[in-house]
């Protein structure tokens, strides 16, 4: 054996016998060497196989199991009636899955013969295709119209690949007659998406942008639905293993009252302003009018570049929520609350008299404050204060107050706070006093400034909101309700309507019964007294009304105007402003009104505020609106042109 | 009585067309068992689709065909034609280099009437060449005739890792390496050129395709590209072993179903085999592999003359490379180089290959030496 391994074997002769065992020895060796080399194969299938088969098997799920979100309807939204304010409602698009198609583009052009299909669409289009996967299926058009589904539908077979998909979309019946309030939604933009990093929007296209629909986005929402779906390795969907509904979202019922809604932006006819009411006995918001408006629908799939610069455009601002967002000096509609304040911080009892001699001055000091009448009124006391709205009153009764305690108490009323309204982004307005000033202008307060604070005017700022919910705390005997519109919500569509619990009301603001008597009374006067302001507002109506006009500057408007001024252009008029509530014996309804640009608050705003108490107290029997005489037609104005100004600024 | 007469009457003819058939039923019990058996999973992995399975059965048919003519013809007529059978697939390679086609890699070569890769003929025709250059040197081989045997060995291997097809190559020169191996060529020397081998590993580096060097860089770190190079071996790793010890079930693969799982029709049909069949499949199938290769070898040693011994116990050895590669690539133990699962993968012209090696094993066998 030895030799036949040896190089210095010198002999080549063939030994076939010994070839024959040397290749059987090879052979075997070979074999070995094979069998080892199997075995340390099948000991690798073992481990992974044996030791890593959990780790893997769990891979292998995850590659073919993927979950499939599926979105929740849309709560909607009624009024109080049950009139619908926001639904969602089936509509029709055209999609194309381009791996079915063929050639795409051919298709698309061979549809447009068929179905319009405008150029933003197609761009929209050839932006998807580039960033979707050729088995998506790819939006060209939303919104068909009956007749072109029906269009389409005939010519289905031309088209393979192409469909027609219904899905909602959420839908405002009244548009722009609750454009603020219910507001509206809008696609999840890229903002939102960082924002939100929730799960819960993993199938969802949509999110509240503005009002209703933006504050009460959790409720609206519902809950999203999972469907486990075997895909392959493209990522498509081959069949459904399981599903978990989807949880649609709660339905609200709103305090609002469309038909009064509608009543009140009527008899806007246009003119920009507010209208805001509120139940006295519990806070609920019954209308709430900023006008102009906008429709909601518009917002939905994305404005288009035009409507949107026409909206920002516009000199009127129709997307400015003046209800939440509106700064206005109050003027005469403060003097009940500076009623309040002298009668409960014992400064004035009811038959406390002032004589008005048509000019106020603070002692010491030449400048004069005016009141509207020349002359004056004479001698005056709270019921004929109101009843006249005579200012001289109000500047002695500031004075006497004192800043400190005239901001103090009106607090109580809300003034220069959020409302807490549910609605987002309130403006608080200002209060005035000491500490504002100081803050706000690092400046010692000046008593002519509490004087002219008697009459609304200086630094006040109020939201209409804001009055609105004053008035309702005085009309409900001095107790606060936070205004809200929330009434009601209804889990799903045959679930009981929940209403949503009383919030915490306030303790009583009045302390003395006889107070609000007197204040009351004196309102009432306004109204329906042989002096009174509005007395023609509240001619002839079926129940009593207690009310209270104001005029004053906007303002926001830089440039402080003459007043009553019907010839100059509206940008220089006053605002007008009207307050009232009724029945006066047991008020339901607190409304208030400001009419922009208006001359008065009682011939411009009162009959508006009239109109919505008729409309709300007295359903169909209420009288239908009519065009108030135009004012300058007027030939005797029996109530003031307007509460005069005061002649010059308060002395520094 | 009567009918012990004729039982006895059929097995005698049984017996005597069974030795003129020249098979050896074992082997070929095991061959078929494997080709059902891989027509079974391709049936699976082609996701049922009877064209598929009837086109690989077809070609099956064609190589059991061939393994029955060559069974029938005595080894004496391949060792004459082996010089000119070597020389005439080295001119095919060379053409196959001028105007083959194919994608990727030119490996087919038209001939009109049929369409094959030369590369597949080399399979038979080196091993065959280099025993038949070493059946009459004095063995165990000494340097000159090593030298000649690599020259043989390398010359086809080369043109055919030109094309570039890396597996066939490593078949190729492995079927060479055995003979050389299997005539007794001294350990120490083989342990020499293994260390060259390994020394001149950086030079066939430089030498190597962009995608051939990714595979081996993939092989080495998958989870670097998980999904672009990296793909195929992580994806087949996770078919393996979720199967786990007894398989998720015939027709049950979700990786190939799915299409995780790339070529699992063909270079990757095994981890469908093992998905389906579990660690148990694995075991009894490169069990009826070992028992082939074992045959084989075993025909080998019985062999009558030198070339047959060399030649027979090549291509039992070559069968295992086989196995052991693709098994190895499936289970992530080795690089990516496209090397079938004998006999399951689909594809015909090495099914085709493989099966007239075994028809010359068989003609082998039945000219061996008796008693």
């Amino acid at each position: 054996m030895k030799t036949l391994w040896s190089r210095r074997r010198p002999v080549l002769l063939k030994d076939v016998a010994l070839e024959s065992v040397l290749f059987k020895r090879r052979a075997a060796q070979g074999f070995a060497i094979i069998v080892l080399a199997l075995l340390v194969l099948i000991a690798r299938y073992g481990w992974l196989q044996v030791i890593e088969h959990s780790s893997l098997s769990t891979a292998a799920e995850q590659n073919r199991i993927k979950s499939r979100p599926l979105p929740p309807s849309r709560g909607l939204i009624y009024d109080r009636n049950g009139v619908l304010l926001a639904e969602n409602v089936l509509e029709y698009r055209l999609e194309i899955v381009p791996e079915q198609a063929g050639d795409v583009m051919a298709t698309v052009a061979a549809i447009t013969a068929v179905i319009r299909i405008d150029p933003e669409d197609l761009e929209r289009f050839g932006q998807l295709r580039q960033s979707q996967r050729r088995f998506h299926s790819l939006p060209i058009k939303f919104h068909l119209s009956e007749e072109e589904v029906a269009r389409f539908a005939v010519n289905r077979y031309r088209f393979p690949g192409v469909e027609v998909v219904p899905y909602l979309k959420r839908f405002y019946p009244l548009g722009a007659d609750l454009g603020h309030v219910i507001g509206y939604v809008g696609r999840i933009g890229t903002e939102d998406r960082e924002r939100l990093d929730d799960p819960r929007y993993s199938a969802t296209t949509h999110i509240g942008k503005t009002g209703i629909e933006r504050y009460y986005e959790d409720r609206l929402l519902g809950q999203v639905g999972y469907e486990q779906v075997e895909t392959n390795a493209e990522g498509r969907a081959l069949r459904v293993l399981g599903r978990v509904a989807p949880k649609p979202g709660q339905n609200l019922y709103l305090a609002l009252d469309a038909r009064l809604q509608q009543a009140a932006i009527a008899a806007f006819e246009g003119r920009p302003g507010v209208a805001v009411a509120i139940d006295p006995n519990n806070g609920e918001v019954l209308c709430m009018v900023s006008q102009p408006s906008f429709d909601p629908n518009w917002f939905v799939n994305g404005i288009s570049r035009q409507n949107y610069t026409d909206l920002l455009a516009a000199s009127r601002r129709p997307l400015f929520d003046r209800t939440l967002l509106g700064g206005y000096e109050p003027g005469s509609t403060i003097k009940p609350f500076i009623a309040m304040a002298g009668l409960e911080l014992g400064v004035r009892t009811p038959s406390d008299t002032v004589f008005s001699t048509g000019e106020f001055h603070l002692p010491g000091q030449a400048k004069g404050y005016r009141d509207w009448k020349k002359g004056g009124h004479g001698r005056i006391d709270l019921h004929e204060s109101l009843a006249q709205s005579v200012n001289t009153y109000y500047y002695q009764l500031a004075n006497d107050l004192g800043i400190d305690r005239l901001s103090s108490y009106l607090a109580g009323f809300g003034f220069g706070q959020a409302t807490g309204i549910d609605l987002n982004g309130e403006a608080v307005g200002v209060l005035p006093s000491r500490a504002w000033k100081q803050a706000r202008y690092g400046k010692a307060w000046y008593p002519g400034e509490t004087v002219i604070s008697g009459i609304g005017q200086g630094y006040w700022v109020v939201t209409p909101i804001q009055l609105a919910a004053a008035l309702a705390t005085l009309a409900g005997n001095g107790i606060h309700h936070r205004p809200h519109l929330l009434r009601a919500t209804q889990a799903s569509f045959d679930a009981v309507i929940v209403p949503v619990p009383a919030l915490a009301q306030g303790a009583p603001l009045i302390g003395n019964a006889t107070h609000l008597a007197a204040v009351h009374d004196g309102m009432v006067a306004v109204m329906h007294g042989p002096t009174g302001t509005a007395r023609r507002v509240g001619a002839n109506a079926p129940y009593q009304i207690a009310g209270k006009s104001g005029t004053a500057q906007r303002v926001t408007s830089a440039k402080r105007s003459a007043s009553g001024n019907l010839n100059a252009p509206e940008s220089f008029r006053n605002q007008a402003l009207f307050m009232a509530y009724a029945p006066a014996a047991q008020p339901t309804i607190a409304v208030v009104v400001v009419v922009e640009h208006g001359e008065s608050g009682s011939r411009a705003a009162g009959p508006i505020a009239r109109h919505i108490l008729d409309v709300y107290l007295l359903g169909a029997a209420a009288p239908p609106w009519v065009s108030p005489v135009p004012a300058s037609a007027a030939s005797a104005p029996l109530a003031p042109a307007a509460e005069v100004k005061p002649i010059a600024e308060p002395a520094r | 009585m009567i009918d012990r007469d004729l039982l006895g009457a059929i097995r005698r003819r049984w017996q005597r067309w069974w030795q003129r058939s020249r098979l050896d039923l074992p082997l070929l019990g095991a061959l078929l068992l494997v080709a059902t058996v891989g027509l079974l999973v391709l049936f699976s992995a082609s996701a049922e689709d009877p064209q598929q399975v009837l086109n690989q059965a077809l070609r099956l048919g064609f190589g059991f065909a061939v393994l029955l003519v060559f069974s029938r013809l005595p080894p004496m007529w391949f060792r004459m034609l082996t010089p000119w059978f070597y020389l005439g697939t080295l001119g095919l390679l060379v053409l196959v280099l001028l105007l083959g086609e194919g994608r990727g890699a030119n490996r087919w070569l038209d001939l009109k009437l049929l369409r094959f890769q030369p590369a597949e003929l080399a399979k038979l025709a080196l091993p065959m060449m280099v025993a038949w250059y070493l059946h009459t040197r004095a063995l165990p081989p000494r340097w000159r005739d090593l030298w000649v045997s690599c020259l043989l060995i390398a010359v086809p291997a080369l043109l055919i890792a030109k094309q570039p097809d890396l597996g066939t190559a490593l078949l190729v020169s492995a079927s060479g390496v055995f003979v050389v191996f299997l005539a007794g060529l001294a350990w120490r020397r083989i342990l020499l050129l293994l260390g060259l081998g390994a020394a001149s590993v950086p030079l066939f580096w430089h030498f190597m395709h962009e995608y051939q060097r990714n595979r081996v860089r993939m092989f080495l770190d998958p989870e670097a590209d998980p999904l672009g190079n990296g793909w195929n071996i992580i994806q087949s790793k996770i078919a393996v072993g979720s199967g786990g010890l007894f398989g998720k079930g015939f027709m049950d693969s979700t990786q190939a179903r799915l299409d995780f799982l790339p070529e699992h029709t063909t270079d990757f049909i095994f981890a469908v085999f093992s998905e389906e069949f579990g660690l148990l499949g694995v075991t009894a199938l490169i069990a009826v592999y070992l028992f082939i290769i074992g045959r084989g070898l075993w025909i080998a040693a019985n062999a009558r003359d030198s070339w047959s011994r060399l030649l027979a116990g090549s291509l039992s050895m070559t069968f295992f490379v086989y196995v052991m590669v693709n098994g190895g690539m499936i289970a992530g133990l080795m690089p990516v180089v496209g090397v079938p699962m004998p006999l399951i993968s689909y594809g015909g012209t090495s099914a085709v290959s493989l099966l007239a090696g075994f028809g010359l094993l068989m003609s082998i066998h039945s000219h061996r030496r008796l008693g």
